[in-house]
């Protein structure tokens, strides 16, 4: 563990990326004390200083109601991280179970299972959270079970893959030999075997499922104002380009370092602990 | 005798992938149709608005068979959609298929012209990174092949139409064609129809309009597949034989081209698969910021309407080009790859 944390902090990038993150989730976490306008985050109006170019105080310019965008951009991260990490708890758990049953029982338990995940792997990922979002109402919560069910399969399908080379190796043999039941021999023998393709695949995941979640409420489909929230908020000020660049590009370059930060540390996290294609 | 042999392998595995992409697709038919019918709210009370009476909305259910039980229901879609039917929309009052001709070439077009990009961009960055393994060259691809896919393709369209269209305005901001050009409609594909007709100026003219908003949506394809592309060609100089070739005194880029790279692009094909998915999603978003006239505004409004037929079959109709593409894909491998072609190895 040590190891692999100098590892990861004496490689520049994985730096770079531990940075980010650790810049992207303190501001999310003490957005109260960081926010120079933390009242801005809710339904506030303040039309004397609406769609204002970058200046001091309002660093990042103001929105078209004139909210500080820097503020409300910090409380819009704390959104994307509950909800990304709320999304991988549910589908993650879900995955390896699949996985695992999957890879080890065998038969047409493998074959319902996996080809019930290929169902969901085959409709394109945003427009499978897109349908689900059209018909529920667009709640923060109904958000996270739209994004947990199109997650979950790259789970099942990764630890099934794992599952299916390791239910041959000598250890596993063993247990069995000894009468180890199915169960004792998935989740203690095999599962922590996968461990470390999971981790990996999870740091890069939360960065992904904060993008997808923005391109949701980018599309009208996701939080609904005025939560503040990223895509939204790119939505918005769209239709003010190129005047009001402010209104895009920062809420845009937010999405960007986030992701880009758990890419940089999910990369190097795959070369120290290995797995995950 | 070992064509004969190769050809029979390859219409096997054919046969065999068909069949399993039927097979999900026929499950995506029941997911879609049970995503569709969990719709809170009447969904004949919806499409008619408040004003309506209790008749219209019962005729209305009555005609959307919504007053039979499930399996019922079920059962309905899947005789009309043995006969290439997929319901009327609610929202534009005309069969589905007839909306979803009209938008899906546009959006198809514009992921075509993406794939191509991804491709052409992808492959080659993914090639000189390791190559050059190591130096400025491969971190500089490495850090921007990261930034593509750290952004979803509308944060995308918004700098590059920034960039690109407004201060260096090098393209146009919006639409697909210039409105001077008057173009007849055969395929629906603006870069076929041009050239159907001859109007070379109206083809450089959609040409034009389509590289910001392809670029847009290619981006993150590019990333990956170079990033890919130079992990699978690294371990691929990592072999004895790329050695053995080097000892023999064969040139550089010959090794590269032929012994490092065709091993290297398999994996790479069976992602570039994913990635086209991905991009059938991520089109969405890129036509709403280039006001695209593609299938974007259909489904987004269908889905805000919650216009029951049009969505499933516009969810039907994008899963089926994703099913055919990696079809596509799989057999494209096959060929490439002479296990699978003699036959020899299974998957």
């Amino acid at each position: 563990m040590k190891r692999a944390a100098a590892i990861v902090l004496s490689n520049p990038m994985s730096l770079a990326g531990v940075i980010l993150i650790a810049l992207v989730v303190s501001s999310a976490v003490f957005a109260d004390l960081v926010a120079p306008f933390p009242s801005h985050r809710g339904a506030v109006v303040d039309f004397a200083n609406f769609n204002q170019p970058p200046s001091w105080p309002n660093i990042m310019g103001t929105d078209l109601v004139g909210r500080d965008l820097f503020s409300r951009i910090l409380y819009a991260y704390r959104i994307s991280l509950i909800l990304g990490i709320v999304v991988l708890l549910l589908a993650v758990p879900a995955g390896v179970v699949v996985g695992l049953a999957a890879g080890y029982i065998g038969g047409r338990t493998r074959f319902i299972l996996m080809r019930t995940t290929d169902v969901f792997l085959s409709i394109p990922p945003l427009v499978l959270a897109m349908s689900i979002m059209g018909v529920l109402e667009p709640t923060l919560a109904n958000g996270m079970m739209a994004v947990t069910a199109m997650w979950w399969p790259w789970y099942s399908r990764l630890v099934f893959n794992i599952t299916l080379a390791e239910k041959e190796e000598g250890y596993v043999l063993a247990a069995e030999l000894i009468g180890a039941s199915r169960i004792h021999v998935m989740f203690r023998e095999i599962l922590p075997n996968c461990f470390p393709a999971i981790i990996t695949k999870m740091t890069l995941d939360l960065g992904f499922v904060i993008l997808i979640a923005s391109s949701l409420s980018f599309l009208g489909l996701g939080v609904q104002p005025p939560t503040p929230d990223l895509g939204s908020m790119v939505a918005q000020g769209a239709s003010y380009l190129p005047d009001s660049w402010w209104l895009t590009v920062f809420p845009g370059l937010a999405i960007l370092v986030a992701v880009f930060g758990f890419n940089l540390l999910g990369d190097a996290l795959r070369d120290v602990l290995g797995g995950d294609q | 005798m070992r064509l004969e042999r190769n050809m029979r392998s390859v219409c096997k595995l054919l046969a065999q992938r068909l069949a399993i992409s039927l097979l999900v697709l026929a499950g995506v038919s029941v997911l879609v149709f049970a995503i569709a019918r969990i719709i809170p709210g009447d969904p004949a009370r919806i499409a008619l608005g408040p004003n309506a009476t209790a008749e219209q909305v019962q005729k209305l259910r009555e005609q959307l068979h919504l007053d039979r039980p499930i399996w019922t229901q079920y059962g309905y879609f899947v005789r009309d959609l043995a006969e290439g039917d997929l319901g009327i929309s609610l929202y534009t009052n005309r069969p589905v298929t007839t909306d979803i001709a009209q938008f899906l070439p546009a959006t198809l077009e514009l992921i075509l012209v993406a794939g191509i990009f991804m491709i052409g961009f992808g492959l080659p960055l993914g090639i000189v990174s390791a190559r050059y393994r190591g130096r400025a060259v491969d971190h500089i691809i490495r850090i921007v092949s990261l930034l593509g896919v750290s952004a979803p393709s509308f944060v995308w369209a918004v700098i590059l139409m920034l960039l690109f269209a407004f201060f260096l305005p090098l393209f146009p901001i919006a639409g697909r064609i210039s409105t001077d050009f008057e173009i007849d409609r055969a395929t629906g594909f603006l870069l076929i129809d041009t050239l159907l007709v001859a109007n070379y100026a109206a083809f450089g003219n959609a040409l034009w309009h389509i590289v910001l908003p392809a670029f847009a949506l290619a981006l993150s394809g590019i990333g990956q597949a170079a990033r890919l592309t130079r992990a699978n060609m690294i371990e691929t100089y990592g072999r004895p034989y790329i050695e053995m070739a080097r000892s023999y005194g064969f040139p550089e880029w010959k090794i590269a081209s032929r012994y490092a790279f065709r091993p290297s692009i398999i994996p790479s094909l069976t992602i570039l698969g994913l990635d086209f998915a991905a991009m059938l999603g991520n089109a969405f978003l890129v036509e709403a910021i280039f006001a695209w006239p593609g299938l974007s505004r259909y489904g987004v409004t269908v889905i805000l309407r919650k216009d029951l037929n049009a969505i499933v079959g516009t969810v039907l109709i994008i899963s089926a080009a994703f099913l055919i593409a990696n079809l596509i894909v799989d057999l494209l491998i096959a060929f490439l790859n002479p296990r699978i072609r003699y036959g020899q190895g299974s998957k």
